[in-house]
C-alpha cells in the first residue's frame, strides 16, 4: 500500500490529491453560486451507494422469467414496465429490454462514454468504461466475450447494443435450466450483473 | 463480486455534483454525455484509458470545461479556490475538520 510511513510526523492535515482538490474548488464555487446544495450531494451519493445496483435490475429479470405477461410488457415497453416496480431516475428514462435467446445474444456497450441503466445496474464497472471494451466489444465481440470465460456456440448470433445519452439496454439472459420450482426471489439470486450486459450468462442453481 | 461503488470519495463527489446540475436543470444530460465523450477521446489518443481513475480524472476535466462553456465555471476562479483549499489543508492540525478561510 501507498500509506504514507510520514502520517505520523504530518502536523497538518493530509493534502487531497490534484483532481480531489479541484472537485472541491468546483463544489465549493457551485454552491457559493446557489447553484448545487450539499445536502443533495450527499443523497444522490446514499442513494448510490447502497439503494441502486444489479439487485433491483435482477429483480426486473427474475419477474420475466416467473411471469409471461410481465415478460412480454418488458420487452414490448421496458421504461414504462420498470418504472412501475420503482426504479426510475437518472439514466432510467428510456431503457429498452433485449432478449438472449437460443438464436441470439445481446450484448451492451456504450461507445461514446458510459452510458448505462443506471437504476437497474447502478454504476458501470471499470472494465465497461475503458477504451479496450468500448473499442473492441463493437469489432470483436466473440473475442471480448471469450475474454469473459463465455464462449459462445457457432449458430448463436451477437448483436451489440450502442447505448446513448438518450437510450439505454437492459439484457434479458436466458433462464437457467433446472430452475422450474424456483420462486422468484431465489431466482433473482442467479441473475448477476455481467448477465444483463451480455458479458455474462445467469448462474446455474446450486 | 461486491466491489466498491466508488474507489475515491472524489468519485463519488463529481458523479453527485454532475447529477445534481443535471436533476436541477443547470446542464443536460445529452450535453453531459457530449462532452464526457469528448474529453474521454482526446485523454485516450496517446493511450488506452482503463475506464478508472483516469475515467474519472476525464469527468472532472468534462464538468470544468461544460460550466466554463456557461460561463458557470471560469478557471481563475477554480485555481483561486483550489489553492485556497491547498492552503487550508496545509495549515490545518491533522484531524481537525478543514474548512476555507472566511467560509
Amino acid at each position: 500500500m501507498p500509506h504514507d510511513h510520514h502520517d505520523h510526523d504530518h502536523p497538518h492535515s493530509l493534502l487531497p490529491s490534484d483532481p480531489a482538490l479541484r472537485v472541491k474548488a468546483l463544489e465549493t464555487l457551485l454552491v457559493r453560486k446557489g447553484l448545487v446544495d450539499p445536502a443533495a450531494l450527499d443523497a444522490i451519493i446514499d442513494t448510490y451507494e447502497t439503494r441502486i445496483g444489479p439487485q433491483n435490475g435482477a429483480r426486473v429479470v427474475a419477474r420475466a422469467w416467473a411471469d409471461a405477461s410481465f415478460r412480454a410488457r418488458l420487452l414490448g415497453d421496458a421504461t414504462a414496465v420498470i418504472s412501475e416496480m420503482g426504479y426510475y431516475g437518472r439514466q432510467g428514462e428510456h431503457i429498452v429490454a433485449v432478449e438472449n435467446t437460443d438464436s441470439t445474444h445481446n450484448i451492451v456497450v456504450c461507445t461514446l462514454c458510459s452510458c448505462y441503466p443506471w437504476p437497474l445496474l447502478g454504476i458501470p464497472p471499470a472494465w465497461y468504461k475503458s477504451d479496450a471494451y468500448r473499442a473492441r466489444v463493437v469489432r470483436e465481440p466473440r473475442q471480448v466475450l471469450a475474454e469473459f470465460g463465455l464462449v459462445l456456440p457457432e449458430g448463436q448470433t451477437v448483436r451489440v447494443w450502442d447505448s446513448t445519452a438518450e437510450i439505454r439496454y437492459l439484457v434479458l439472459p436466458q433462464r437457467p435450466a433446472g430452475t422450474d420450482d424456483l420462486t422468484e426471489e431465489a431466482l433473482a439470486a442467479l441473475v448477476t450483473r455481467d448477465s444483463m450486459i451480455g458479458t455474462g450468462l445467469a448462474r446455474a442453481p446450486e | 463480486m461486491k466491489e466498491p461503488v466508488f474507489l475515491e470519495p472524489w468519485h463519488a463527489q463529481v458523479f453527485a455534483l454532475t447529477v445534481h446540475l443535471s436533476d436541477t436543470g443547470v446542464v443536460s444530460w445529452p450535453d453531459w454525455a457530449a462532452t464526457l465523450g469528448a474529453v474521454l477521446a482526446e485523454h485516450g489518443l496517446d493511450r488506452q484509458l482503463d475506464g478508472g481513475e483516469d475515467y474519472f480524472l476525464a469527468w472532472v476535466a468534462a464538468l470544468e470545461r461544460l460550466l466554463a462553456a456557461r460561463g458557470l465555471a471560469g478557471a481563475a476562479d477554480l485555481d483561486d479556490l483550489k489553492s485556497a483549499w491547498t492552503e487550508a489543508y496545509l495549515h490545518t492540525p491533522h484531524g481537525q475538520p478543514v474548512r476555507l478561510a472566511g467560509g
